[in-house]
């Protein structure tokens, strides 16, 4: 280590951090030189697992990928099934799905915006947004049975319908978010305070998140007008023109800070309020899942060969899953990518020169999942693998996935 | 329960060892208005040094075992270690995992269950009560 030069290690346990991640900041003076993430305290194994259990037990699994969008990923993974299977969702699920996942969309940037006053050390703020999020929260429950954890979405569909009578209580939520909305703005946009800890802190520029692959609110603070609603529309999103929300909406101009990443998931609660009443509106009458009869639908799964892939707008940005099925019980192969895993990078560049004190914002600005991100572990402590060697291992792996095996 | 022998406010730690963030989230929920455990004088803390619980999320992954261990010895005596969460209890939906130590208790001895995947915020207060009362009966014997 160089004089003057101070290592500072963040993590794995950290009041500043809600997940385990190990974030090592050198310091010159108070500004941060160099940093390095180290991964894999979450590692779970997850996509392994699902290679022993049958596709509607590997749902919970799917579920339990992270606990922020657990309609994200399985929605990632039914759909990417049912296009490695051919199946054909009944149009009023798809409506479904938007609406479950827009749901889920207002309570994840809620739960942002309260982590991120948060480190800024603004707990009145924590406190206000997350017991806004409770309404949320309550349709959830009200709508799936349960708050968090929602299991409400099947392959060829959704367990639940959303009926006649529920209506009302969906609708009066909307219209409590409407009011919200406007204290959230007023508060997030227009306090000088966030805007002395947010304005110009951790600038990751047009050209860096080109370079680094940022996706969803990170990449769309940055200037880049991408979202896969809109790009590649899945569910029923084609029928409803999604745009991408970037900053300038609002403010006119854009600078890829850290306020800048607030204003977007602001702006996107309110996009989704737009939706969901969308899609309450405009929902056809129809059946919620191809097929009701497990172990029907079981015996179909069985005979898929095939690939599928999914992407899927997660509250953090591109979400991919990619399913394998060869004829058996469990797939061949199941990989995810998170959100979290692309954005990961660019925290590097946004830290850079910044203050100590700044780091925990920064980081949380990309609202990072990090259940979400590890997907992979070196289990040999003193293995050093190199460009060259992951390249051999990863063609190894697509070579025995097209033999047939990879278990 | 009488509120007698232990007579200060009930100081919590939080520990992730590899969890969904489901119970987290509840944990933190918790906290927050709506449930407002504050009220009772619980407060989540940020060194285990000062804690007078251990709440324990995750099914403890090989990364975290030794953190673990070193947070539990580091939190000081008496103290009720409280599992939140299936996952840490049994190790929940990964329990085939091959980068699993736990479930916790095959690690360091474990007072409370919260059973729930997750559990509700009302079914964490429910368990931070129980630990009340047992650090209560642990002081009143000493
Ligand atoms: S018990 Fe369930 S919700 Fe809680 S951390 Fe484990 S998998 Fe997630």
């Amino acid at each position: 280590m160089k004089k003057n030069r101070v290592q500072i290690p963040i993590g794995p346990i950290h009041p500043a951090l809600k997940e385990p991640i190990q974030i090592e900041v050198e310091l010159k003076g108070e500004h941060v030189e160099n940093v390095s993430i180290t991964l894999g305290h979450v590692h779970r194994g997850i996509e392994w697992i699902g290679l022993r259990r049958n596709p509607v037990q590997t749902l919970a699994l799917a579920e339990r990928v992270c606990g922020i969008c657990n309609i994200v990923h399985p929605l990632a993974f039914c759909t990417a099934i049912e296009n490695a299977a051919n199946i054909k969702v009944p149009e009023r699920a798809e409506y479904l799905r938007v609406i479950y996942a827009e749901l889920e969309r207002i309570h994840s940037h809620l739960l942002f915006l309260g982590v991120a006053a948060h480190e800024l050390g603004f707990d009145s703020i924590l406190h206000y947004t997350w017991l806004v999020r409770e309404k949320v929260l309550d349709v959830i429950e009200y709508l799936t049975g349960n708050r968090i954890t929602k299991a409400i979405l099947m392959i060829g569909g959704v367990r639940r319908d959303i009926t006649e009578k529920q209506m009302p209580k969906v609708r009066e939520a909307l219209e409590y978010y409407e009011k919200v909305y406007k204290k959230l703005c007023d508060v997030f946009l227009d306090d000088p305070t966030i805007n002395a800890r947010t304005r110009d802190i951790g600038v990751l520029t047009k050209k860096q998140a080109l370079q680094l692959c940022a996706v969803g609110p990170t990449a769309r603070a940055s200037g880049i007008k991408k979202d896969i609603r809109q790009d590649f529309p899945y569910a029923a999103y084609a029928d409803l023109d999604v745009e991408a929300i970037t900053p300038d909406v609002l403010l006119n101009e854009i600078r890829g800070d850290t306020f800048d990443r607030v204003v977007v998931r602001v702006l996107e609660i309110k996009q989704s309020l737009e939706l969901i009443d969308r899609c309450l509106k405009e929902m056809p009458d129809g059946p919620i899942l191809y097929e009701p009869m497990l172990q029907r639908l079981l015996v179909q799964l069985r005979q898929v060969a095939g690939e599928g892939v999914a992407l899927v707008e997660a509250p953090r940005g591109e979400l991919i899953h990619y399913i394998r099925m060869e004829k058996s019980e469990a797939p061949l192969a199941w990989k995810i990518r998170a959100p979290t895993y692309a954005n990961l990078s660019s925290i590097v560049p946004m830290l850079e020169g910044c203050e100590l004190a700044d780091v925990p914002i920064v980081v949380a600005s990309i609202d990072p999942c990090i259940a979400c991100a590890n997907r992979a572990i070196i289990a040999d402590k003193n293995a050093v693998l190199d460009q060259e060697k992951l390249h051999a291992l990863s063609v190894n792996k697509t070579r025995a996935l097209l033999k047939g095996g990879s278990k | 329960m009488g509120l007698g022998a232990f007579k200060r406010s009930l100081w919590v730690f939080h520990l992730n060892t590899g969890s969904c963030n489901g119970c987290d989230i509840e944990i933190i929920a918790a906290l927050t208005p709506r449930y407002d455990v504050e009220r009772f004088g619980i407060k989540l803390v940020g060194s285990p040094r000062h804690a007078d619980v251990l709440l324990i999320t995750g099914p403890v992954t090989r990364m975290m075992k030794d953190r673990l261990l070193r947070v539990y010895n580091q939190t000081p005596d008496p103290k009720v270690v409280v599992v939140v969460g299936n996952c840490g209890a049994t190790g929940g939906v990964f329990y085939e995992s091959y980068n699993l130590e736990g479930p916790v208790d095959r690690l360091i001895p474990v007072d409370i269950y919260v059973p729930g995947c997750p559990p509700r915020p009302e079914a964490i207060i429910d368990a931070i009560a129980k630990a009340w009362a047992k650090l209560e009966a642990m002081e009143a014997k000493k």
